[in-house]
Parts: structure tokens; C-alpha cells; sequence
């Protein structure tokens, strides 16, 4: 089951940029790319712990601001040569407004 | 049996029969007439020659020992008077008869000169032979000369005194130059670089009469009225084939000397080669025809089965800067059409007639880099339907194997020019490289190619990978990035020679490999953008990396640090306070004096920057930029404020520098200081640019580093007053925005250009006061406070875009 709840409108996140929703859980990393694609992954790299939201976004991926990992949006998964795997959730946007799905969200907090 | 054969005339196609004729061995037995008192030498060349390129020893094809070699029996500056051709004997002007088994018939042609009045006057002479060349290289910067006649040996007699700094007029009937070759937009394009090499072009120009002072010229005076004042006057409109003599012995003549596709005329021992010569209604003036014509005499002469063919011509102008081409036939006429691709900002001109996909002619401007290929395209018929809609930029866009870049350079002449801006020719490099110029850095020193703009670099490793072969290592290019193939200094060019002023732009322009590139390559296109089109290019914070978006340093943990600036390092117990207030009210957790005389407020949270700025700013302070890739800090000592050897005053010079450079950006971060005196408290001579105070004023020195390498500055230039240090290095910041690579120091910059080139720029005055200027013209957009723009209009973006902790909570 799935439960989308309104978050913002897409226009208050610049393209190839991020903005950070915040949860009791820690905050999720909203990116829309340069083709208003959007996508939420946790704030945080698997290498050591950088805030993926201020990273540089091209293409479908981030560079995480700290040490330059590559993490693909759609799949939260390291690029190149290092390994690791951010958790992903479902975003979509509709009418201009971004929904985040929170049964997703929620169930990232408990567990 | 020795053949007994008689040429008259030594031109380039009787001197090259002759060489067919002995390379194949033949029994012949060779006299050779010349009127002209000297053997053979590449006509053709008489341009270079004019133009100082080359001199007469080195366009001489055969010397006296080549003569000598072959037993041929030289008779130069002797006309032949009669032949005889029932007695196969040839008279020569002394009265010797001579006979032949074969006489060749090179008897050239001659320049055709206007019988308008005064044509006859001395100081009136046509572009032939050596005599008219040595006449025009007599003229210097105090004469005048004009050219009539605006075809492609013209207008290389007007180029080559030119060259000399001769003031050259050039008289054209027609509407646009060298009609004959080239259509009227690329006419167009090459009257625009004469007139840029100081040429003054005149077309659709009719000359009335020339007119002479005791019997020497003086003036050209054209229908117009107007008078062309002249020193010399040359007519180069054409020539005629020479057939007097021909005519005279009674063989058949129309425009020239009538030959079949043997080269024999119409008596069977007599063949003509060269201009003289008609065949199939068609006369000769190229080179490449000639020589096909002397091939085939000489093979008829042997015995051998061989017929002169005529070819397609193409057409190259010998006018170094004016890169022309043209081959084939491009009148307009019904069933043909063009394609043509023109862009005037390069100069670069192209097109091509077709005529029922198959391209029957050719003319280029500006690039012709390719012409070979059009040419090739034209003379085999290729059809081109199949590539019909790409064919117009050349063989680099037709699909199948890449054309082999190296074999290209392998095939250049030596007298290819490879450098544009030292005029270096391929045989120049190669010579050098023989000599032991192994590398890039040796030909540079050695011959200067690729020292100037460095656009040719490519082309010298090429000639260096040509001549060495296995030997030579090609140093890699390094890329941006996985996004491009091109290196950061290609990009540049792109960005400036293109005008590319959107990063969109430059991904298009410049065939990037990926949708919006990646994190190495963004923050360089944006600074060289910015840095380049200050005006024009809108930053953009999304290709910066997250110190330079949100202008504070992001700390290991998320968190940033906060240092607002300290001009000169002077600061007041009101600022203090206000520091102190912040970094309590925002529990900054530490707080740190800095290396460059400032305080850090380290570990604010990334919501809270807005506010902790917003305080800032209420007490008069801006940003630090201790972030970005910009001017940091300017380091002072107290100089003769407090010190007593100070010599200057270097906190007030420091203060100064801050306060004109703060808000700029650099490729790198910029670093300055100021002491007071040579003991150099302010450690100024590991900065990126240093000032030294001394008694007499001011030692400025550049490429100072104290990082992960640690660097002394080199001197750049002593001054004597505060005001034309700060211009000074103003100027020096400029420099290095628009030239250094996007990452590199001072230091690294200054290893590739050289100190000397940098000395040689901000030494000249004028130099110094344009950078300067584009230096402040950019100020005028860039310096700003970021902090009071994002605490006032952009701390939205600094919180959350949402929360759900609250909304969890319900």
C-alpha cells in the first residue's frame, strides 16, 4: 500500500539541485535532475556519512560533497570503483508538486 | 643510335622531360636553348622568393653539375633563329645549324601586357622570370607599386611586397578577385585579408593610360580620373603561349602550338611540352598538367605507348595567412546546385556545386584543411547521395575509419607552414628535430613553434611522432574529465574563440559526452565562463561545488565554518564583540584565529548560516570568501604604522588590495601579503602574489605557495608607487583568470607559461592598464557580498523543504 503525501513544489528545489526533508528518522535527500526527474535517497553516503544533498548533481547521479563518491539516484548504488548502496525511496512529482510516499518513510523509522 | 635532340626553351615541363628521359637511361644526345641566361628553376616559386621566403639558389632544379652529369650541351641566353624542318636542322641566333633527330618545342609563354599608353615606359614590367622578381624585391617601405590585375600571380606579387612593407595598390577589372577561381563570397573574403595585410584593393577599376615622368612610370591613372601614384607598375593579366617561332617553321598553331595526345605537333619529330602548347582547344598555366605533358614526351621520345590526359585542376594561392582552394567548375548553370556552410566569424567559407550528385567544383576559404579530399571527390565522381546531407564538413564527419591524422602531417611538404604565429614551415621542425630537438620543449626553443599562441602544439608533436617514428613518446592529453576528450586549454580557446557563453553552449559546441556533465567538469566551465564573459555568463551555484553554493566551509560532520573578513587582518573591539555574540548565540562550538590573520567560527549548523551572517553583517563585516577559489586573504605586517623598520605602509597597501580584489574569483585560491620590509613578517614571499616595501618602493612577486608544495615568489616587477602596485596587480590577478587552468596556483601556471611571458605582459603599460581594466569590469559584477544576498533573499533554501517530524508527531 501506498501512501503519497505532498512534500513541496518542484520549483523550490532548483534543477541539478537538493533540498533535505526532515523525519524523526534523520533527513531524506530530494534531488531534481536538469530533466525534472525527482528522486529521494537518504542524506547520507555510505562512505562517511556526507550530506548527499549539497553534493553536485548531473546526469542521474550525486557526488557526495566530502570525498567525491558517485551515487546513481535511481538505484542508490556507488558508481566507479568504490562500493556501497544508499537507501532509496519512491518520489514522484505530479501537477508540479513532489510527493514522497510515506509508508516508506515510516517504515524507515521503525526500523 | 644516339638520338641528337634539341630542346628550346628550359621551363619547368622541357626540364622535367629531361629528367624522364635520363632516369629511364635513353641514348640521347641533348642541346638545350634557353633565351632566359640561366637553366631550370621552379617558376612557381618566384613568390616565395619575392616574399623573402625562399631565394633563388634554393628554387633551382638543375645546376650546372646536373647539366654537366647528363652531357647536355647548355646554350643559355641564346634565342634559336630559324628551323629547318625538311633538313632537320636548327639555326641558332649565332648561325650555327644544328641537326636533330627530335626537337622539343618549350618556348613558354609570354605575360600579356595592356597596350594602353605609356606601357612602354620604364618601370613597367610583367611577373615572369627572376629579372621582374629581383625588380619588385627592390622596393622597400618608402615606395609605392601597383599591380594590375587581381588573379592569383597578382595578387602573390602584391602579398610578397607587401611582405616588405611596400604600399601596394591592386587594380582588378572584374567585380571581385580572382574570378576565375573563386565565386564572389570567398572574392570577398580574401579582398578582406589583403586589405588586413595592408593591401588596398580596387575592383571593377578600369586603367586609362600610365603615366610617366623622363620616360620612367609615375602614376596609374584610371577612367575614373583617379590617379594611382607608382614607383613600379606591374601588369599581371594573363599570359600567351609563346608560338612565334613555332609559326614561323610552319607547324600547325591556333591559341598555342597544336599537339596531339602524344605530345608531337604536326610535324612527327617535333613535340612541344609546357605553356606553348594547345591541346584539344585547352592551354596551360599549372604546374601539374605541365608535368603530366613532360611524361608523356619523353615516353613518346623512348618509344613507349603513353597520352597526356587532362585533368581536373585545382588551384592553391601562395599568400601566407590567405588560405584559398578552389578546383573544378562553379559557374552557376541549370541542373546544379549548392551546398554551401559559411562562417563569417572564423572566416571560413566553403561550398560545393553539384550536379546530379556528383560535386564538379569546389571553393574554399579560410580551411582547407580538407581540400584533398573534395578534390578527390571531384576528380574520381564520387556520387555522393549517400552523404549528401554531411558531405560539407569534410571527411571527420563521413562515418567509416577516422583519417589517420598522423599520415596527413606525413604527408605535408616541407614548406607547410605549421606555426602560424612564428611562420614555422614543417621542414624548419624537421630539420630541427634531425638536429637533436627530441621534444615539445626542445622545437619550441629551438625554432620557436608552437611558443606563441600554442594553438599548433598538436601539429609539432605530430611532425615530432612523423620524424621520429618509435622513438617519440606522444604525451598524453589529459581531458577534463570522463566527459570530454578535450583538454582544459581546448575547452578555453573554445569558450573564447566561439564565444560560448552558456555551459549549455560549451556541452553542444564542444560535443560533450554526457547529458550536463559531472562534478569535475561544472565548476570549470562555470569559472572559465564567468571569468571570460563576466557580463554576459549568469554563475551558476548548481555547478559549484557546496563551500562556493552555500559560501562556507563544510566541516567533516556536516556542519561548516564561518570566517568573515578581516581587511588586512585589522580588526576592532566592536567586531570582536559581535564575533563573540555570534558564536555564542549560535553555540559555535570553536573558534579559531586563522593563518591569514582572521577568526574562524567552526561547527555552525548549515540551517543556522542565514542568521549567523545576517548578525555579521549588522556589524559592518562580509564574507571571508576563506571558501572559494577566489581572493582569500591579504596578509600585512604592521609596516611603519608601529614598526621601526618598517619602510612603507603595508597594512594600509594591504587593506587596499583586499578591498579592490575581495569577490573575485580565480581558478584557484589567492592568497596575497604585504610586509613592511625585507625581514617579511607577513611571510609575503610564499604567497601567491607577494609585495615586498623596500626604501625605493615596492618588490611584487609572483608564484609564492606554502601548501603541499612550498614555494619562494619570483620577482615580477619593482614599482615605486602604492597606486601602480595595486594596478600592477590587478593586472597580474587578470592575467591569470583568463589563462591559467581551473585548479592550477600561480605557481603551476607560471611552470607552463614562463615567467618571462607574464614579465613581458604586465611590464608593457598598456598590456597592464587593459587587464586591469577587464579586472575592474568584472568587479563591477562580482563584487558583492554573498552572505547579506542569501541571508536577505535565499535563506529558504538553507532549511529543510519540508517537515515531517512535526506532521509524524499528529
Amino acid at each position: 500500500m501506498t501512501d503519497w503525501i505532498d512534500i513541496a513544489a518542484l520549483d523550490d528545489i532548483p534543477q541539478r539541485g537538493a533540498r533535505v526533508v526532515k523525519t524523526r528518522a534523520g533527513c531524506v535527500a530530494v534531488f531534481r535532475t536538469a530533466a525534472d526527474e525527482v528522486f529521494a535517497l537518504e542524506n547520507s553516503c555510505p562512505h562517511k556519512q556526507g550530506p548527499l544533498a549539497e553534493g553536485i548533481v548531473h546526469g542521474s547521479a550525486v557526488t557526495c560533497p566530502l570525498h567525491n563518491w558517485v551515487i546513481s539516484l535511481e538505484t542508490g548504488l556507488v558508481q566507479g570503483n568504490d562500493e556501497g548502496q544508499v537507501a532509496t525511496y519512491p518520489a514522484r512529482v505530479e501537477g508540479g508538486r513532489i510527493l514522497l510516499d510515506t509508508t516508506f518513510l515510516q517504515a524507515r523509522s521503525a526500523a | 643510335m644516339t638520338q641528337n635532340i634539341i630542346v628550346i626553351g628550359a621551363g619547368m615541363a622541357s626540364g622535367r622531360a629531361l629528367e624522364h628521359l635520363f632516369d629511364a637511361g635513353a641514348d640521347v644526345n641533348v642541346t638545350l636553348f634557353n633565351a632566359e641566361p640561366r637553366g631550370n628553376y621552379n617558376r612557381i616559386m618566384l613568390s616565395p622568393v619575392l616574399a623573402g621566403d625562399k631565394t633563388y639558389e634554393e628554387i633551382v632544379t638543375h645546376d650546372a653539375d646536373w647539366y654537366e652529369a647528363n652531357g647536355v650541351t647548355c646554350r643559355f641566353g641564346e634565342r634559336v633563329a630559324s628551323v629547318d624542318r625538311t633538313a632537320k636542322t636548327v639555326t641558332a641566333e649565332n648561325g650555327d645549324v644544328l641537326p636533330y633527330d627530335k626537337l622539343i618545342f618549350g618556348t613558354g609563354s609570354n605575360p600579356f601586357m595592356i597596350p594602353l599608353p605609356g606601357h612602354d615606359l620604364d618601370g613597367v614590367i610583367a611577373y615572369r622570370d627572376l629579372e621582374d622578381t629581383e625588380l619588385m624585391m627592390s622596393m622597400g617601405p618608402q615606395n609605392k607599386v601597383v599591380v594590375i590585375g587581381g588573379g592569383l600571380l597578382g595578387l602573390e606579387a602584391a602579398a610578397g611586397m607587401a611582405a616588405r612593407g611596400v604600399d601596394v595598390t591592386v587594380v582588378h577589372i572584374m567585380g571581385h578577385l580572382m574570378e576565375r577561381q573563386l565565386d564572389e563570397a570567398a572574392g570577398y573574403l580574401l579582398r578582406k585579408a589583403l586589405v588586413d595585410k595592408g593591401i588596398t584593393v580596387l575592383c571593377q577599376a578600369n586603367s586609362k593610360e600610365i603615366l610617366g615622368e623622363d620616360g620612367k612610370v609615375k602614376a596609374l591613372l584610371l577612367d575614373d580620373g583617379t590617379e594611382l601614384p607608382c614607383d613600379l607598375l606591374v601588369m599581371a593579366v594573363g599570359i600567351r603561349p609563346n608560338v612565334a617561332l613555332a609559326q614561323e617553321a610552319g607547324l600547325a598553331v591556333g591559341k598555342g602550338i597544336h599537339v596531339d595526345d602524344q605530345m608531337v605537333t604536326s610535324d612527327e619529330n617535333i613535340l612541344a611540352v609546357g605553356e606553348c602548347v594547345e591541346h584539344n582547344g585547352a592551354i596551360f598555366g599549372l604546374v601539374a598538367p605541365l608535368y603530366d605533358q613532360a611524361k608523356v614526351a619523353a615516353q613518346t621520345i623512348l618509344g613507349d605507348e603513353a597520352a597526356f590526359v587532362q585533368k581536373e585542376l585545382s588551384t592553391k594561392l601562395k599568400v601566407t595567412g590567405c588560405d584559398l582552394f578552389s578546383a573544378g567548375d562553379f559557374a552557376d548553370a541549370e541542373g546544379r546546385e549548392d551546398i554551401v556552410f559559411r562562417d563569417p566569424g572564423r572566416g571560413v567559407y566553403r561550398r560545393l556545386v553539384i550536379e546530379d550528385n556528383v560535386v564538379v567544383g569546389t571553393v574554399m576559404y579560410g580551411d582547407t584543411a580538407d581540400s584533398n579530399w573534395f578534390f578527390g571527390l571531384i576528380r574520381d565522381k564520387t556520387d555522393i547521395a549517400e552523404m549528401r546531407d554531411r558531405v560539407i564538413f569534410g571527411p571527420a564527419y563521413q562515418g567509416g575509419a577516422p583519417v589517420d591524422p598522423l599520415a596527413a602531417v606525413a604527408a605535408l611538404p616541407r614548406d607547410a607552414e605549421i606555426c602560424g604565429c612564428n611562420g614555422i614551415c614543417k621542414g624548419t621542425i624537421v630539420d630541427a628535430i634531425e638536429g637533436g630537438a627530441t621534444d615539445l620543449t626542445a622545437v619550441k626553443a629551438v625554432t620557436k613553434a608552437s611558443a606563441s599562441c600554442g594553438t599548433c602544439t598538436g601539429l609539432v608533436e605530430q611532425v615530432l611522432a612523423v620524424t621520429l617514428g618509435d622513438d617519440f613518446v606522444m604525451p598524453a592529453a589529459q581531458s577534463i574529465c570522463g566527459c570530454t576528450d578535450l583538454t582544459h586549454e581546448d575547452v578555453r580557446r573554445m569558450i573564447k574563440s566561439q564565444e560560448l557563453k552558456s555551459m549549455d553552449a560549451v556541452w553542444q559546441e564542444c560535443g560533450w559526452k554526457t547529458r550536463d556533465g559531472c562534478h569535475v567538469c561544472r565548476p570549470a566551465l562555470n569559472y572559465y565562463l564567468i571569468a571570460d564573459w563576466p557580463l554576459e555568463y549568469l554563475d551558476d551555484p548548481q555547478s559549484r561545488f557546496i563551500n562556493e553554493r552555500k559560501h562556507a566551509n563544510i566541516q567533516k560532520d556536516g556542519t561548516f565554518s564561518v570566517v568573515p573578513r578581516m581587511w588586512g587582518g585589522i580588526t576592532t573591539p566592536d567586531e570582536l564583540r559581535a564575533i563573540a555574540d555570534a558564536a555564542d548565540k549560535y553555540d559555535v562550538p570553536t573558534v579559531k584565529v586563522t593563518g591569514g590573520q582572521r577568526i574562524d567560527l567552526l561547527g555552525v549548523k548549515g540551517e543556522d548560516l542565514p542568521a549567523i551572517w545576517a548578525d555579521l553583517n549588522d556589524a559592518g563585516m562580509v564574507s571571508g570568501h576563506a571558501y572559494s577559489k577566489g581572493l582569500r586573504t591579504v596578509k600585512t605586517c604592521v609596516g611603519t604604522d608601529h614598526c621601526r623598520f618598517g619602510t612603507q605602509d603595508s597594512t594600509g597597501l594591504g587593506i587596499k588590495l583586499e578591498k579592490a580584489l575581495w569577490g573575485s574569483w580565480t581558478p584557484h585560491k589567492l592568497k596575497l601579503g604585504v610586509s613592511g620590509c625585507p625581514r617579511n613578517c607577513a611571510e609575503a614571499t610564499c604567497k601567491d602574489i607577494g609585495v615586498v616595501c623596500v626604501d625605493s618602493g615596492y618588490q611584487v612577486g609572483i608564484g609564492g605557495a606554502a601548501g603541499m608544495d612550498v614555494k619562494e615568489v619570483e620577482r615580477l616587477i619593482d614599482v615605486e608607487t602604492e597606486e601602480e602596485t595595486i594596478i600592477v596587480i590587478k593586472a597580474m590577478t587578470q592575467l591569470y583568470r583568463e589563462n591559467a587552468k581551473y585548479l592550477d596556483r600561480i605557481y603551476k601556471w607560471m611552470n607552463k607559461v614562463g615567467l618571462d611571458w607574464i614579465r613581458e605582459r604586465i611590464a608593457d603599460p598598456e598590456e597592464r592598464d587593459r587587464l586591469a581594466a577587464r579586472f575592474d569590469l568584472s568587479q563591477t559584477v562580482y563584487q558583492k557580498d554573498p552572505w547579506a544576498e542569501h541571508a536577505q533573499k535565499k535563506a529558504a533554501i538553507y532549511r529543510p523543504v519540508a517537515n515531517l517530524t512535526l506532521e509524524a508527531a499528529e
